[in-house]
């Protein structure tokens, strides 16, 4: 009997580290989305180099849906240990189908022996799948031909045959039927991963000076970052420790450069001390903070929203901050780019929180409009009498640079007078902490308001902030009730205040967060005295699938 | 003429009353002046302790931060405007202590900037306790057994990192000082200055006429330009060499080594965004 899988596939590869499982990520993605696929894929890792057991889940389907799932329609298992690995996922609909008779034999290692080496069983295996998908096979030729150029044509020819020999094992099969719509508007967007989309937003914000130290998972933004450091005029550097990483961030900002720092949570706690020197020297300061599940060292590799609360309370002392979490491709890209020009406005630090499931997810987006950019500085020629910290109406003084004017620059961790000098006069420290505060003021008139999708005469109101925003979203499609509304924050700190209006207008309300203690139901607590006790928290490492926030919302239903 | 990084008005210093850092900044004001540096493109950055105050002292931008974490942002601020002249300043502790590994790591970038210690043996600001350079056996409120540790040997680290200027003065000795510093702000490349320095509080050990006693001048055939033998000169003690014990050139300093300088000088505030270069960029993940 044959398997029709129709509009939404979900394949999943898995095998050890080092069996080239990107690769076909790689290859898949460009050439499906190229064909007018919806492409979306999400890996899962094991915090090794060599061995161990990871999957990727590739997601192809005929409308946008770049959420996780939890189904799997097409386990392509590289090692033995695949099946045992993700029986939980395979068992959801047809276990003992999937499990015994469900098993389709195809020898990829043998096929890929066959061409001389085991190596090329990856090839293999996205070959099947494009013949499964019916790619065209001129099409795949071309673009096989294309994305190994750089290597050898040994390797070339190579890589070419044993695509094409998984290409016709996958068009022969009859057990599988799948059917999935193209379209035209899929083939002019943009492909790329969270990473990406954070490191281009940088980049539009006019950033020009990076730097970190390697931890999963936000080195990828470094690299990237890197890589462009020569297109883009930017100054990359890898530092000793974090401690050093935010401190040169902030010598950067001092002498005119905009600077991003790109850390994981045991990173950003070793910049605690340096995000407390930014608020008291009133620099500004990008963070990306790309989340993974601690304390100390967690699961390095894997995903969970557990440093909100780190975010909101870290350094010592009061100083105001703003904090992003984008929901989409598209948020990551404009409010990082949005975070460098309040950065500079309001002379605070802004940490953009991600993590491991949004910085490695990739999908098709329609391409970034760049029209409305604009690198908005702040920066002031000085005078003699130039006083970094004059006191202003609304705390913001003008910010001048060591070498632009004639004017000392003076900044000082010490409490200190308007230009800057150690001060330990009392009336002075009550005028320098109250002009840090009245920041605040103003940033909360910029604050980008909360994204609601769903019904607008919704009853009950699922909350969700940050990564998981296209999980919950097509939950609560899923659903198709017309009492749900979804509303998702990607500002989140100062967080808008009238909420309270959303959350009331609501008979139940509910909130969705990768993390063990509803880190930001707190957070709404803490601004409106409102409670919410309807939780759905997941914390053991990996994202919400959108069967399983479906399941948890009609609990609460 | 009087000396524009100097204060017209008189400043409260928090300095103790003969200390040798008054010396030290007289002997930098003096620097300062006879290279002729532009006011506006000389940067001072500390980060805590009694020398770090120096910057407040000195009449130029400055960026006091964290404690021991003078050299990143000193780095940075180099790196993103190269044609300020910048000077971190900061004690045995600061320094070599709290901020150790960003020393090690400035060195290894080799940032055109210059390096001034107030060594003392001693923790002032925090009233008394030992230094990474303290001697062993000196005993303090917190070593009340005496200090049992290996002192650090800075020149020779310095050395041994291939720092390429690599000096000790005596501030005592004010003109030897004024001089070693001139040559450390106009060398291209990370230059180290530690200067031995009393602290008339705290230490009553290494006083003016204990540094007088332990030290002396290296001889004018003296070649600073040999590292091995820089090396070995670096580890002698008790008495110290006074002096530039390394020099050399042969190293490419970080600003010469970042790609955004290959083809344009100017600082990185001074230059235009390409959104043209963003779009294609963009266009590119199509």
């Amino acid at each position: 009997m044959a398997n029709n899988i129709t509009d939404d596939l979900v394949i999943v590869l898995a095998g050890q580290a080092g069996q080239g499982i990107q690769v076909i990520e790689n290859i898949l993605s460009s050439l499906l989305k190229g064909t007018g696929y919806n492409f979306f894929s999400t890996s899962e890792l094991m915090s090794r180099v060599r061995g161990g057991l990871n999957s990727t889940e590739l997601r192809v389907s005929s409308k946008r849906s770049p959420g996780f799932l939890d189904r799997i329609d097409l386990l392509i298992p590289l090692h033995n240990d695949a099946i045992a690995h993700l029986k939980k996922r395979i068992s959801l609909g047809e276990k003992d189908k999937v499990n015994y008779e469900g098993i389709i034999d195809i020898q990829f290692t043998g096929i890929a022996n066959e061409l001389g080496n085991a190596v090329f069983s990856n090839t293999v295996a996205a070959g099947l799948i494009c013949g499964l998908l019916k790619i065209d096979e001129r099409e795949l030729e071309n673009f096989i031909f294309k994305y190994f150029a750089v290597k050898n044509e040994d390797i070339r020819n190579k890589n070419l045959q044993a695509i094409k020999k998984g290409y016709f094992a996958g068009q022969a099969l009859t057990e599988i039927n799948i059917s999935i719509n193209k379209s035209i508007e899929v083939k002019t967007d943009l492909l790329l991963s969270g990473a990406d989309a954070i490191s281009l937003g940088a980049v539009a914000g006019g950033c020009n000076y990076v730097c970190g130290y390697p931890m999963s998972p936000s080195t990828s933004v470094l690299e990237k970052m890197s890589s462009y450091a020569e297109k883009f005029d930017i100054i990359a550097e890898q530092v000793e420790d974090e401690i050093g990483v935010v401190n040169m961030a902030l010598g950067a900002w001092y002498a005119g450069a905009r600077a991003m720092v790109t850390t994981s949570g045991g990173g950003f706690a070793l910049m605690s001390e340096g995000l407390s020197l930014c608020g008291m020297i009133e620099s500004p300061l990008i963070i990306h903070l790309a989340q993974r599940p601690g304390p100390a060292t967690g699961l390095p590799t894997r995903t969970e929203q557990g440093d909100l609360n780190l975010a909101l309370y870290a350094g010592h002392g009061d100083f105001p901050r703003i904090i992003l979490a984008p929901g989409t491709l598209e948020e990551g890209f404009r409010l990082t780019q949005r975070a460098f020009n309040l950065s500079d406005k309001y002379q605070v630090p802004v940490l953009i929180l991600t993590d491991q499931y949004y910085v490695d997810s990739i999908y098709n987006t329609p391409v970034f409009k760049t029209d409305d950019i604009r690198i908005e500085k702040y920066i002031v020629e000085t005078d003699k009498n130039y006083k970094r910290f004059s006191l202003t109406e609304n705390g913001i003084s003008p910010r001048g640079i060591p070498g632009f004017g004639n004017g000392n620059v003076c900044v000082d961790s010490d409490e200190h007078d308007e230009s800057g000098h150690i001060t330990e006069d009392s009336d002075m420290r009550i005028k320098m902490a109250d002009k840090r505060f009245k920041k605040f003021e103003s940033i909360k008139k910029d604050i980008s308001p909360a994204t609601l999708t769903g019904s607008d005469n919704y009853t009950t109101l699922v909350i969700c902030w940050g990564s998981t925003f296209n999980i919950v979203n097509e939950a609560v499609e899923g659903l198709g009730s017309k009492d749900i509304a979804v509303m998702h924050f990607s500002w989140i700190f100062p967080l808008q205040e009238n909420i309270i209006e959303y959350l009331n207008k609501a008979s139940n309300v509910i909130i969705v967060e990768n993390n063990s203690s509803a880190q930001f139901a707190m957070l709404i607590k803490q601004t409106t005295g409102y409670s919410i006790d309807k939780k759905i928290l997941k914390y053991n490492g990996l994202p919400f699938s959108v069967e399983e926030v479906m399941k948890e919302i009609q609990k609460f239903i | 003429m009087g000396n524009i990084f100097d204060f017209e008005e008189k400043i409260d210093i928090a300095w103790c009353p003969g200390c040798g850092d008054y010396s030290i900044r007289k002997a930098l004001l003096e620097a300062l002046q006879e290279l002729n540096l532009k006011k506006e493109k000389v940067v001072l950055v500390s980060g805590i302790g009694q020398a770090a105050k120096m910057p407040q002292y000195i009449n130029t931008s400055f960026f006091n931060g964290l404690h021991g974490r003078g050299l990143p942002p000193a780095t940075a601020i180099k790196a993103c405007n190269p044609e300020l002249t910048v000077i971190a300043v900061g004690g045995d502790g600061d320094m070599y202590g709290e901020g150790g590994n960003h020393f090690l790591h400035a060195t290894r970038r080799n940032p055109d900037i210059t390096l001034f210690v107030h060594e003392n043996m001693v923790y002032g600001l925090t009233k008394g306790q030992a230094a990474p350079t303290s001697r062993t056996g000196m005993k303090t409120p917190v070593q009340v057994f005496g200090v049992f540790e290996k002192p650090l040997n800075p020149i020779a680290l310095a050395i041994s990192l291939d720092v390429t200027f690599v000096a000790r003065v005596f501030c005592g000795d004010i003109e030897q000082t004024k001089d070693v510093m001139k040559k450390a702000i106009l060398h291209k490349g990370f230059a180290l200055v530690d200067i031995f320095q009393p602290c008339v509080t705290f230490n009553k050990i290494n006083t003016f006429k204990w540094f007088k006693d332990n030290t002396y001048y290296l001889s004018g055939d003296y070649d600073p330009s040999d590292r091995t033998g820089a090396f070995k000169k670096s580890l002698e003690e008790e008495p110290f060499p006074l002096g530039i014990i390394y020099k050399s050139d042969h190293r490419t300093t970080f600003e010469e080594n970042i790609s955004v300088y290959k083809n344009d000088n100017s600082p990185l505030y001074k230059r235009e965004f390409d959104i043209k270069k963003l779009e294609a960029e963009i266009n590119a993940k199509v």
